[in-house]
């Protein structure tokens, strides 16, 4: 029964951990499905983390109120800011062609610093450190679905999580109808796979990478924000992303470009961070256990390296800019 | 000359005064166009004059610096490929704009409106429809990397018609066609004309001019020559007009003193990433003094097959024997499993001029001297490079080949095309070979490169190295072969005799339909 | 449509002003601003695109200082005045810049391979790790070497870790193509937990200590493992300076140096030419690798005379902008390295003087590189704006040569 236990709740957190990088690996496929190679999604997810956190604090100090009205301070600046970060990066790539690799990790460089940055000045503004109060941090708690929570195993599995979590699932749920089933979605993966050929159909194929980047930019924001916000419970840790960006990447790859593999990718990853916190390996210092999503990762990336597939790859055009006239 | 007639109804398209530059180069300069309704017109040019820049500025890819466009009597400005297609121009590009991963249908009708959903069944469906109403044969859920290239174009033309369009451009559509297919296109093409549809044929291949069109019109170097009746045109006048003097078309086939023998490939079998046999029980055998040349349908095996002898492409199965002498004793070298500087280590003296210049032959953003020296860097001792005498070849070679460059530290991607193919063919030759491979080595040049090319080739001959020659266009083929190689679906089909065998009878073997090998064309 | 007014001697200007009329049905029209791709560009305008690239850069740093109170000019006066204004402050200036420069060179021969190496993190404490294993065991063994033979070993230790860092993306990425992005940054991960794992470690704590911390190297080895300085700073500067000019020459003049490029700019190319594809990345990692474990050991010996998880403290990724920012040239990072060590530098100042957060660096030299890579565009294409048509001169003809 302990074993078990130890599983359902090992579980259970994993789901939790994974919600975040569901919501920046969505965030990633989409940007990527427009042929942007963003490798700022640590960055972007940074500027989402302190600009929701930023929201909530701010609305409360003007509000004077805690909950919903934090809450969607937080929603709205964290996308908003999500949404700059994308829109920085199609700027220099889409409109001034910039190397993508290259911008990508800028973003990285620079959204780190920017979160960095502003948490310590708000923190200065708060008199010490930023922390949200109990009922905003209680609406990014988890909620339980009536009786449903209460049921053994099933209620843990499925029913006792905060909002953010089914957010994410139907974001990502939407997404995947959105790519496959959609005239919109078929135009979108065209220009990520084939610009010239988009283009030679009047796919508009500057709006269609501003717009995917900028949303998708924006979807990294809310992963963020979900980090400071639910993670840290709203307090703000210089630490706070701490490499989630950079796996949502990797699970990118590791789901083949579907949101809807993405969901139990990001489940599996999640639920490798959280592992030594809840399934103890006794005599292995914790330091090494906490490597196993780390190595995890270099699995993944060597064994779909090794198997290619043409349908389940990257959009052909990922990490080149285009150019019509070109020649 | 330039004529400025009023507008006429008749007129579906006429272009003024188009004037384009890219960065230093102009490539059109004061261009006039017109195209009636319901005529064929032939749009003739050597490689570089213009002719797909000219319809890409009709077609919304580029957008003109100066210039002029009058659709349907109503002057308009295509800033993009959408303009276009509402304007009812529709282009088929020489390079396919084709997504891979997605079927017949979902390239058919990507970009267009309809429903926010696909539905991908009654699509297809109609697309059929479509399809039966001109005569084509096409499965709308086949993928696109499924499709041979005779597919893909027809997928290419039905996307145009699907759009609704009235004006149909093609550009070099027989390029990649064998002399059945291309006969059947021009059926097609026929047919479209009888449906009052316009079309422009872009092309630089005379006989097809002069069998489908109704009007020729010229470009040289970027500016309007003169539009003909092709009923008044002849095959001579047609060249003078295009490369602007008189030239001789004929391609030399001189005699070598002596032939012996160099190459002789058994059996050869190789995989595709795939795993399907891009070449399949391959034999033959290559000789000094003679060009082999090798006709097939692209994608054949063709470039399989040099990269194999060269050392590129992993075999499976075979031997390719090279004809080598190890102290004064003649010893047949098997080649197979080595890489090329191995190759290189044994004293094979082969040289290889690959189809894609800058992307495999030469590295684009290094100088020439840089490139001179990519297979001779590692000669000289020790850990620096020397860059004398590679320096002296480029020099050297830039004279003997009149190759235009400011100097020879200028990065070759900054090169026009027949400079490209000059610089790395004269590496080639420079390493003085016994076998020397040509892939499409005149794609893109002018026809006065081109004749430079067919020179170098013949002398190379001349010398007795063994030349194998492969091309696409047919026509040269058979001028400048001593003998034909023809391989299908990475099989030889057979080695014929090119003056005694028709152009049609190739035409088969390219299809595949292989005859019983001659052994007296074998055989020389 | 004044057609008549056109005749042979009007310029092709003029006759498009003649000809090109409002359209009677203005259907689309001329894009607003279009592209068209630059001929040539000069040294000067070269310069000026970058210079006003670079203030711009400054100028939107300075909005961002406005927007939480802080004037910028005294901020950047400050920022100067901390990392250049006293002999200390400029040595410690140059004591960042040693990692930043070296790490670099390092990223930049990767990156000349289209090898996307962020993994100079990692090398760099791989490098810290090794050497420090070497410390360790003497102090826990009381075995001391002279200080020749110590710092010899140290530094091949240090290379090797590198190395292994370095050679593990790349045989992967040559055996499957697997994304050397991520792994590398992967092993950064590892190698910061691993030092986490050794400060947990008893023996490489101080017998004192009970804080999981590993221990000062200079007092129980008698100050052994300190570098001796010059001019103020440990004598790491000299071994930059050195492996940068080292690897120009390198890189422009060896064989190996013609490899990279090649391998570089086209692999198609470099297999046709008989080269070793595999082997010359994976040489050329094993030599990034090596040249970022040494600057580990130099952090370890040089700078701190310890090993923290902090020993590479972001050189990894500020490595990636000095390359960029030179060109991959690694003469022109000498000057960069050090400007962005002076970014570093004077941010600590502001955070004491001024009170403005030390990650304006990160902020800083973020907002330089973006603006850097955006400059790139406008040294490449000329903007054609709607109406203001270029002429189309006949003189481009006889200058291109056709």
């Amino acid at each position: 029964m302990n074993v078990l236990n130890i599983i359902i709740n090992w579980l259970n957190a994993a789901v939790l951990a994974g919600a975040p990088l569901l919501l920046a690996t969505s965030g990633e496929i989409l940007t990527e499905k427009s042929g942007n190679l963003n490798l700022g999604v640590e960055g972007q997810m940074y500027m989402g983390a302190i600009a929701g956190l930023a929201g909530a604090w701010f609305a409360e100090q003007w509000f004077g109120v805690g909950g919903m009205i934090p809450l969607l301070a937080a929603v709205l600046f964290a996308f908003i800011m999500g949404c700059i970060s994308g829109l920085i990066y199609a700027v220099l790539t889409v409109t001034l062609r910039a190397n993508q690799n290259v911008t990508g990790l800028t973003l990285a460089i620079f959204g780190t610093g920017f979160g960095k940055f502003f948490g310590e000045v708000l923190g200065h503004k708060a008199h010490g450190y930023v922390a949200v109060g109990a009922e905003t941090k209680a609406v990014f708690g988890n909620i339980s679905v009536g009786k449903l929570a209460e049921l053994p195993v099933v209620g843990t599995l499925f029913f006792k999580y905060n909002w953010m979590v089914y957010f994410a699932l139907i974001i990502a749920f939407v997404m995947g109808w959105f790519l496959n089933r959609t005239r919109k979605g078929l135009s979108l993966r065209a220009v990520g796979e084939s610009p010239g050929t988009a283009d030679s159909a009047g796919i508009n194929v500057t709006r269609y990478k501003y717009i995917a980047t900028v949303v998708g930019g924006g979807l990294c924001g809310l992963g963020g924000m979900y980090m400071a916000m639910v993670n840290q419970k709203g307090i703000w840790v210089t630490e706070c992303v701490s490499g989630y960006g950079w796996l949502a990447i990797v699970l990118v790859i590791f789901s083949t470009w579907s949101p809807l593999r993405a969901i139990y990718s990001s489940i599996i990853f999640g639920g490798l961070t959280v592992m030594y916190m809840r399934v103890p390996i006794p005599g292995l210092p914790r330091a090494i256990y906490m490597m196993f999503p780390f190595i995890a990762t270099i699995i993944v990336l060597i064994i779909t390296s090794i198997r290619q597939s043409k349908e389940h790859a990257q959009p052909a055009s990922t990490g080149l800019n285009y150019y019509r006239e070109e020649r | 000359m330039r004529d400025s007639k009023p507008p006429s109804v008749e007129h579906v398209v006429q272009m003024r005064h188009i004037y384009k530059s890219f960065g230093t180069v102009q490539a059109l300069s004061d261009v006039h166009f017109e195209l009636r309704r319901g005529e064929i017109l032939s749009l003739l040019g050597e490689n570089g004059s213009g002719k797909t820049t000219l319809m890409n500025t009709l077609a919304g890819i580029y957008f003109p610096d100066a210039g002029e466009i009058i659709v349907n009597g109503n002057p308009v400005a295509i800033c993009k490929p959408k303009d276009a297609f509402d304007l009812k121009i529709g282009m088929v590009h020489q390079h396919f704009k084709l997504v891979d991963v997605f079927s017949a249908t979902e390239n058919i009708v990507l970009g267009l409106p309809g429903g926010r959903t696909i539905n991908r069944r009654a699509l297809s469906k109609h697309v059929q429809e479509i399809a039966e109403q001109y005569g084509f044969e096409i499965d709308p859920d086949k993928k696109i990397y499924d499709m041979s290239v005779s597919e893909k174009q027809t997928v290419e033309i039905i996307k145009a018609l699907y759009r609704g369009a009235d004006i149909l451009i093609l550009d070099e559509p027989t390029a990649v066609l064998t002399p059945q297919e291309t006969d059947k296109l021009f059926d097609i093409m026929r047919a479209m004309k009888k449906n009052n549809k316009s079309i422009i044929l872009i092309t630089h291949k005379l006989n097809e001019v002069l069998a489908v069109s109704d009007r020729v019109t010229v470009l040289r170097k970027g500016e309007y020559i003169d539009t003909v009746i092709t009923k008044d045109a002849t095959i001579q006048s047609l060249t003078d007009m295009m490369v602007g003097r008189p030239v001789s078309l004929a391609i030399d086939r001189p005699a070598a003193e002596e032939i012996k023998p160099i190459l002789s490939i058994e059996a050869l079998t190789a995989l595709n990433p795939d795993g399907a046999r891009a070449l399949d029980d391959v034999t033959f055998k290559a000789y000094g003094g003679e060009i082999l040349g090798v006709a097939g349908i692209s994608g054949s095996g063709q470039r399989e097959l040099c990269e194999a002898i060269a050392g590129l492409y992993p075999v499976i199965g075979g031997a390719i024997l090279y004809r080598n002498e190890v102290n004064g004793q003649e010893v047949d070298e098997n080649l197979v499993g080595l890489n090329p500087n191995e190759i290189v280590r044994k004293g094979v003296a082969l040289a290889f001029v690959p189809e894609d210049r800058l992307g495999m032959g030469l590295v684009p953003s290094l100088d020439m001297v840089d490139n001179i020296m990519l297979k001779s860097y590692r000669k000289n001792k020790g850990i620096f490079v020397d860059r004398k005498s590679p320096r002296q070849i480029a020099e050297r070679l830039v004279e003997e080949l009149m190759i235009v460059t400011p100097d020879v530290f200028t990065p070759v991607r900054k090169l026009s095309g027949g400079n490209v193919q000059k610089v790395l063919v004269g590496r080639e030759i420079d390493a003085a070979p016994h076998l020397l491979m040509v892939a499409y080595p005149v794609r893109g040049l002018d026809i006065n490169s081109s004749h430079t090319i067919y020179h170098l080739l013949n002398q190379q001959k001349m010398k007795g190295v063994a030349v194998i020659f492969v091309g696409e266009d047919l026509d040269v083929l058979m001028e400048i072969s001593d003998r034909l190689l023809v391989m299908s679906d990475g099989r030889v089909t057979g080695i014929v005799d090119p003056r005694v065998t028709s152009k049609q009878d190739i035409g088969l073997l390219m299809l595949g339909q292989s005859r019983h090998q001659e052994k007296g064309a074998d055989a020389v | 449509m004044t057609k008549s007014a056109i005749n042979e001697h009007t310029s092709p200007a003029e006759q498009l002003a003649l000809t090109v009329e409002p359209p009677s049905c203005p259907i689309p029209k001329e894009p607003l601003i279009r592209m068209t791709k630059r001929g040539s560009i000069s040294t000067a305008q070269k310069v000026f695109v970058y210079v006003v690239s670079f203030l711009s850069a400054l100028l939107v740093g300075a909005f961002m200082l406005l927007a939480i109170g802080k004037n910028p000019l005294l901020a950047y006066r400050d920022m100067v005045v901390g990392s250049f204004g006293s002999s200390i402050y400029l040595g410690e200036t140059i004591r960042l810049a040693i990692p930043l420069l070296i790490a670099g060179v390092a990223v930049g021969f990767a990156f000349k391979m289209k090898f996307w190496n962020i993994g100079a993190e990692g090398q760099i404490l791989a490098g810290g790790i090794f050497c420090s294993y070497l410390v360790i065991h003497s102090i826990n063994n009381g075995n001391y070497w002279g200080k020749v033979p110590l710092h010899l070993v140290m530094i091949i230790l240090a290379m090797a870790g590198g190395a292994l860092f370095g050679f593990l993306p790349a045989y992967f990425k040559t055996k499957w193509g697997t994304n050397e992005t991520l792994f590398t940054l992967m092993l950064n991960y590892i190698a910061i937990q691993y030092v986490i794992y050794l400060q947990s470690l008893r023996s490489w704590q101080h017998p004192q200590s009970t804080f999981p911390k590993i221990l000062d190297f200079a007092g129980p080895t008698d100050n052994r493992i300190m570098l001796p300085r010059l001019f103020g700073v440990h004598i790491g500067w000299v071994f930059a300076l050195a492996i940068a000019i080292t690897a120009y020459f390198y890189l422009t003049k060896t064989k190996h140096g013609y490899e990279i490029a090649v391998v570089g700019d086209s692999l198609n190319t470099a297999r046709y030419a008989g080269m070793n594809t595999r082997w010359i990345q994976i040489r050329t990692l094993l030599i990034s690798g090596a040249i970022c474990g040494f600057a580990g050991y130099l952090q370890v010996a040089g700078a701190n005379h310890t090993l923290t998880e902090t020993t590479a403290g972001g050189i990894g990724f500020t490595a990636i902008t000095v390359a960029w920012l030179s060109k991959l040239n690694p003469f022109i990072m000498i000057p960069i390295s050090v400007f962005i060590a002076m970014l570093q530098k004077g941010s600590l100042f502001i955070q004491m003087t001024m009170g403005i957060p030390a990650s304006a660096a990160e902020l800083l030299t973020g907002l330089i590189l973006f603006f850097m890579l955006g400059s790139e565009f406008f040294i490449q294409y000329r903007l054609v704006f709607r109406g203001t048509h270029r002429a189309p001169v006949r003189e481009l003809k006889e200058e291109a040569g056709v």
